[in-house]
């Protein structure tokens, strides 16, 4: 008889049953928090592709990608999105320049450097430091970043872009050093042994074992840093002023694309005219470019991982 | 033969062949229990010694105070002396780094850098500024370290492709190649299989022609058939030090004799 029992106790009872459908009905409601993100970010792509299509039948692609004049709100109106590239490139290279060797080097003294107790203290402010809302950088850059800039160089404009590189730069230095220092800290300790083992100093072994090994993480930080000196938008529109400008001087006033986005959202430019859907095609230039972007960056990750793990 | 320091104490002269290391009433703590107690002990040039012991008696922490890697744990304190061809490598004026280029370490789990065979190999020299002929040192490493036959063809491969016992015999070449006097070896085959083991076995046998290789097993057979000389630990005391042949066939201690003949605990 004990089979019997067996196979009765398998059979769903009625508790079982209402038990399975509590179970498929939270399935279905995760399901459908799944589906509505990837919606979400499919419909914006649709949306966007579709003003920026709406753009192009007005303006020419290539008038709008090697065009070096980006007036689109004045006449004679002319849509060259070139300036508006070349600002939020000078923002970048200027951040970077910045966030990415003393992120690095904060980095590597968190690591291989401090001591457990200086790291337990400076690992949180570097995550508080990250949480800084971007306005606060803003108003950082115009009231004391400026100021001090037009003090050593007389000919600086109120909005420029030394300023709003230095405070992008800063603004992404925590996120740069916290993730780096996490890619050398993920390094076993037991390939450092080895090196310290064969008569290597500290800098040796920071250097020429931890570094390379931890190569892909530092790398990605870096690119991460990029992709968000790129997308940010409350420093710069705030700092670096709105004048579409290709320039090599950083302390001229330029306009970078989220700057300029800011703008006509926020102006009184009409729905639906030429004028308003630029933004679109900005956004979707800005898309494209940071699409790109973590695109190499995950190649040149997978060639790393290739030769080091 | 140059010393670490200008203040050079006198070799003694024995009748056996003259000791590389000598520790002289080392106590090693981790905090306030002592993990080394009182241990003195000499290891001769040019021969094997095993330390062996139960787990925990400390053998890894005497053998890190070896070549100073216990440096690198916080709140070790250690008091006695260890000296090397006669002079302390614990005094200020010693340059931890540079102790650690004489005496290399092997670890018990193979750990290559990520980077080609070649790389791992001519790390250490080139770190240290050897450059010349660093082909042939590389070359002559691997050949000492009995893998030069399965790498010669990709060098330049990573060092992670190779097997476990590859791996391992990879680090012991990158040992060599640092021409160190005294390698330390702590449980190098456990995480081998029995062939890799037997191979590795083969090479101390080469090795000991050039270099003193001091060893910590937990493997009996192993100490037996490889070791000159055998230290036995327990708690952090030396129980028994002498031939190898004496201590597994004639011991002196009791322990020792439970311990090697498998009726310990
Ligand atoms: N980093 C450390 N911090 C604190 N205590 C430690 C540390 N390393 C070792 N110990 C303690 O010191 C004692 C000796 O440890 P050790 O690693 O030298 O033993 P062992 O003989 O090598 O053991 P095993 O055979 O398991 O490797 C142990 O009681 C251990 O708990
Ligand atoms: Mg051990």
């Amino acid at each position: 008889m004990p089979q019997a029992s067996t196979a009765k106790s398998l059979q769903a009872g009625a508790s079982t049953r209402k038990y399975r459908t509590r179970e498929e009905l939270i399935r279905f409601v995760l399901f459908l928090c799944a589906f509505l993100s990837v919606l979400t970010t499919l419909s914006i792509i649709a949306i966007l592709a579709w003003e920026a299509y709406s753009f192009f039948r007005e303006v020419g692609v290539f008038d709008f990608l090697a065009g070096t004049r980006w007036t689109p709100l004045l006449e004679p109106r002319s849509f060259g999105v070139l300036p508006l590239v070349a600002g939020t490139l000078q923002i970048v290279v200027g951040a970077s320049l910045i966030a990415i060797p003393v992120g690095l080097a904060s980095a590597i003294y968190l690591a291989e450097f401090a001591s457990s107790q200086v790291r337990r203290v400076l690992k949180p402010v570097l995550e508080i430091l990250a949480g800084i809302p971007t306005v606060v950088y803003g108003y950082f850059a115009l009231t004391f970043v400026t100021p001090l800039i037009a003090g050593i160089f007389p000919s600086t404009q109120i909005f420029n872009a030394a300023s709003a590189s230095i405070v992008v730069g800063i603004m992404v230095l925590p996120m740069t050093a916290s993730l780096c220092d996490d890619a050398l800290r993920a390094v076993p300790e037991s390939l450092r042994q080895g090196a310290f083992a064969l008569g290597a100093t500290q800098f040796e072994v920071t250097l020429r074992v931890v570094l390379p090994a931890a190569l892909s993480g530092v790398m990605a930080s870096f690119v991460l840093a990029a992709s968000r000196a790129i997308g940010e938008t409350m420093a710069v529109t705030l700092a670096a002023g709105a004048t579409p400008r290709m320039t090599l001087d950083p302390l001229q006033s330029i306009q970078t694309m989220t700057a300029y986005i800011v703008q006509v959202s926020l102006g009184d430019t009409p729905v639906g005219t030429v004028e308003y859907q630029t933004i679109f095609a900005v956004a979707a230039l800005l898309f494209t470019i940071t699409l790109g972007m973590n695109i190499i960056a995950q190649r040149v990750l997978a060639r790393f991982r290739e030769v080091y793990e | 033969m140059n010393t670490l320091t200008k203040s050079e104490a006198p070799i003694s002269s024995t009748q056996q062949p003259r000791p590389v290391l000598e520790v002289v009433e080392v106590t090693i703590r981790y905090g306030e229990k002592p993990a080394i107690n009182k241990v003195s002990l000499s290891i001769p040039q040019h021969r094997i010694t095993a330390i062996i012991g139960p787990s925990g008696c400390g053998k890894s922490t005497l053998l890190r105070a070896f070549n100073r890697m216990n440096d690198f744990i916080p709140n070790v304190k250690m008091e006695g002396q260890i000296l090397y061809m006669g002079s302390d490598i614990y005094v200020r004026e010693v340059d931890p780094v540079e102790v650690r280029r004489r005496i290399g370490m092997v670890f018990q789990k193979p750990n290559p850098f990520p980077k080609s065979i070649f790389q791992n190999v001519a790390w250490g020299p080139s770190i240290n500024g050897f450059t010349r002929n660093l082909e042939a040192r590389v070359e002559q490493s691997l050949r000492r370290a009995a893998l030069w036959e399965e790498v010669n063809d990709r060098l330049h491969e990573s060092a992670l492709a190779l097997s476990g016992g590859q791996q391992q015999r990879l680090c012991i070449a990158r040992a060599l190649a640092m021409e160190p006097d005294v390698i330390l070896m702590d449980e190098p085959c456990s995480a081998l299989d029995p062939v890799s083991t037997a191979r590795i076995e083969d090479l101390m046998f080469e090795l000991k022609e050039r270099y003193t290789i001091v060893i910590v097993t937990h493997n009996m057979q192993q100490a037996a058939r490889v070791s000159n000389l055998t230290a036995f630990l327990e708690n952090g005391s030396l129980v028994e030090f002498g031939e190898t042949d004496q201590v597994f066939t004639r011991p002196r201690n009791k322990r020792t004799e439970e311990y090697v003949t498998g009726r310990f605990g």
